[in-house]
């Protein structure tokens, strides 16, 4: 009898142990499969530093980091695509907001709307309005932006200007004055990779927001500036112009791979995203200065980071648990003082943030924005691949007419 | 006499990879060769019928043009190369040398190293460094043994950067093309060399009149092979250059992974991936036609 009470008893209470276990532990389970793009330096320790703030929150989710390796994100945006064609979407992924997530994701239908998110976590009033319009669409917001990286800024060596006492070139005839007192000394005045293929067109949005400002700049991809403008022929011939100043094995070499120029003092000058200040961080070298590139003074060409919610994805609560992650204060401080980029919000205390950044940040609150091209801010994949083709043909068969007609053609296709 | 269910046994046996076959190759041909006729070039699909404007505006394309270009001079390089120095290769190991088996092995390792392997390493030895920092990989080794006029930009330089590529295929290929020519050599009857050996025939008239026509199949043979290769070359070119210097590395399939997955281009991807089908069928079908008239 005894013993019969005894067995029930302890059957009672680990039913009763099963039943409240669930109610207990009342945090998310199952998985979440991220997708990126963030494999070296300091973005890959970035991601790292969300996914333990994301671990520590929800330890029964399965993090599965899937991350494809390839500079701008070039590879994984294939693997995306093909998941996302093949019905087997991610459950989520990165995307540079703007139009490369409006025109490629959105517009055709394969994404959910997060307004209420943004509402309920009070990221409409802590995100800036240039943030928030690149990331809405009629309306409703599409991603989570978790940084903002500045693409126009000029990059150069600290000694080699101080020992020839040069200061950052404000006006295109001053960066050729300064090219061409560094080539006498020896010195590569300017340094450039384009192995990767997207690396000269880059530089050249600069050179374009230098020629026409930014409202024409953002004119041009909007259709309300025309691409047989003079002013884009005087941009072509400029960028020319320093293409003839630039290391002659940039062809062979990435952007970081050319950015050894600096470090070993063989190069002064380099036009590169901001990424790389983190990348200048991760190998330990402090003898660098910036300043924007030529006629740029008080703009900020920016791009951004975004994640977003497919439609049908298969663990949506957790994704949503990890937006919310990305949105959060706590996140986007520790992603971006890894990365090396500014938080998306304005309201993060950076005081402890490199030098750089907090100048970054500052120039954030007062510049006038423009979108970057080449990362998807400013025009659809489709235009971004031809006009990178077409720069990519210039730097190093540099015909000024033949390229603007190129150049006028795509514009013509993507804006009909 | 035979049983009735035989003649059915293996048409039964057959059925299911011709199946495969014809879902998994044939179909999917059949659908790339619709997708080119398609307005599809945004993610989202669009089956709408533009007749050949894909093609026109490829062929109006001038990276497609260059791209052209590109394996053209790549294929004629790249095949002669690999004929002329696999050839060679057998004949010398033909002479039953000493350490035949090693020198064989020798040869044919290169094709044993995946080509994104090899093209890490080329896009090294190829590096050719600058004026700055001075010489690398394969400059460097000539400015030591006193050939700097050898050096050059490599794939650097746009005139020549396909042709560093062809090297590297070269280099991978050459040994394999050697190992072709070693049993074409080894199938020639000994009678023959003998006999033509004994009338007073030279060592070169040998080679000429009897070693080379008893080779010819085998010629036929690795071109086809050669050539569909270089045709469809993606991984080297990837590794070891990308697309180049005003794209002389870059070809056709570069291009179409591309245009498909990083402009959205689905419709011109499909149309240049039909266009390398037409070329590389130049080569297959006159090999199909001369194999079935022998057979027949």
């Amino acid at each position: 009898m005894f013993r019969k009470i005894s067995i029930i008893t302890v059957l009672v209470f680990m039913v009763s142990v099963f039943l409240t276990l669930p109610v207990l532990a009342e945090s998310l389970s199952g998985k979440v499969e991220v997708n990126s793009w963030w494999t070296a330096g300091g973005e890959a320790e970035g991601l790292n530093a969300l996914i333990k703030i994301y671990e520590d929150k929800y330890p029964d989710i399965e993090f599965i980091n899937a991350t494809v390796a390839g500079g701008a994100g070039t590879n994984a945006k294939a693997v995306f695509k093909t998941r996302m064609l093949g019905g087997d979407p991610p459950d989520t992924f990165q995307v540079h907001a703007g139009h490369e997530l409006i025109d490629t994701w959105v517009v055709p239908g394969y994404m959910q709307p997060l307004t209420d998110l943004y509402k309920s976590e009070g990221w409409t009033n802590s995100m800036p309005q240039g943030v928030l319009d690149i990331v809405s669409y009629q309306g409703d917001y599409w991603s989570v932006p978790v940084n903002i990286h500045r693409s126009n800024v000029l990059w150069f060596n600290k000694s080699i200007f101080d020992e020839y006492k040069i200061t950052p070139p404000r006006t295109f005839t001053q960066f050729f004055d300064v090219c061409e007192e560094l080539k006498s000394k020896g010195i590569v005045p300017f340094v450039m990779g384009t192995k990767d293929g997207w690396e000269a067109a880059h530089v050249f949005e600069s050179v374009l927001l230098g020629k026409l400002g930014t409202n024409d700049y953002n004119g041009l991809w909007t259709g309300g500036v025309k691409w047989s403008d003079p002013r884009v022929t005087d941009a072509l011939e400029t960028f020319a112009k320093m293409g003839s100043y630039l290391n002659t094995d940039h062809s062979a070499l990435t952007w970081d791979e050319a950015g050894q120029y600096l470090l070993k003092e063989k190069g002064a000058m380099m036009i590169m995203g901001d990424w790389t200040n983190g990348w200048f961080m991760s190998v330990g070298f402090e003898d660098y200065g910036w300043a924007p590139p030529p006629n740029n003074d008080g703009i900020f060409l920016a791009l951004s980071d975004s994640f977003a919610l497919p439609k049908d994805c298969k663990n949506q609560e957790n994704v949503v648990a990890w937006l919310k992650v990305l949105g959060s204060k706590e996140g986007q401080y520790s992603f971006n003082k890894a990365k090396g980029s500014i938080p998306a919000r304005t309201d993060i205390d950076i005081s402890d943030y490199n030098d750089y950044l907090k100048s970054a940040a500052k120039d954030w609150q007062k510049d006038a924005i423009s979108p970057s091209v080449v990362h998807g801010a400013a025009a659809s994949e489709g235009w971004t691949t031809e006009y990178k083709d077409v720069i990519t043909l210039f730097i190093s068969k540099p015909d000024v007419s033949y390229a603007q007609k190129a150049l006028v053609t795509a514009a013509e296709e993507y804006l009909e | 006499m035979r049983i009735k269910g035989d003649k059915w046994t293996p048409i039964l046996f057959i059925t299911p990879s011709i199946v495969a076959v014809g879902i998994f190759v044939y179909g999917f041909i059949s659908w790339t060769g619709f997708i080119s006729f398609t307005k599809w070039n945004n993610v989202l699909p669009d089956y709408t019928l533009v007749g050949f404007k894909n093609y026109q505006k490829l062929f109006a394309n001038m990276r497609f043009q260059i791209d052209l270009h590109n394996t053209l001079v790549f294929t004629v390089v790249f095949v002669g190369s690999c004929l002329l120095i696999g050839l060679l290769l057998a004949v010398l190991i033909d002479q039953r040398i000493k350490g035949e088996g090693m020198f064989r092995n020798l040869f044919l390792l290169p094709m044993a190293v995946s080509f994104i392997v090899s093209g890490v390493i080329w896009h090294w030895l190829f590096n050719p460094g600058s004026i700055q920092l001075g010489n690398i990989g394969v400059n460097q080794l000539f400015e030591k043994l006193g050939l700097n006029f050898l050096n050059s930009g490599w794939y650097t330089d746009p005139k020549i950067g396909i042709i560093a590529v062809a090297i590297a295929a070269i280099w991978q290929f050459s040994g394999y093309t050697m190992a072709l020519y070693l049993a074409g050599l080894r199938g020639i009857p000994l009678e023959l060399r003998e006999a033509a050996a004994i009338d007073g025939a030279s060592k070169w008239k040998i080679f000429y009149y009897i070693t080379l026509p008893f080779l010819r199949p085998i010629t036929f043979g690795a071109i086809i092979i050669l050539g569909h290769i270089s045709l469809k070359i993606f991984d080297l070119v990837v590794a070891m250059t990308g697309s180049g210097p005003a794209f002389s590395c870059d070809v056709p399939a570069l291009f179409m992974y591309d245009t498909t997955f990083r402009g959205n281009h689905f419709a011109q991807g499909a149309s240049i991936a039909i266009i390398l089908l037409l070329l590389v069928s130049l080569l297959i079908i006159p090999y199909l036609i001369t194999t079935f008239s022998k057979e027949a």
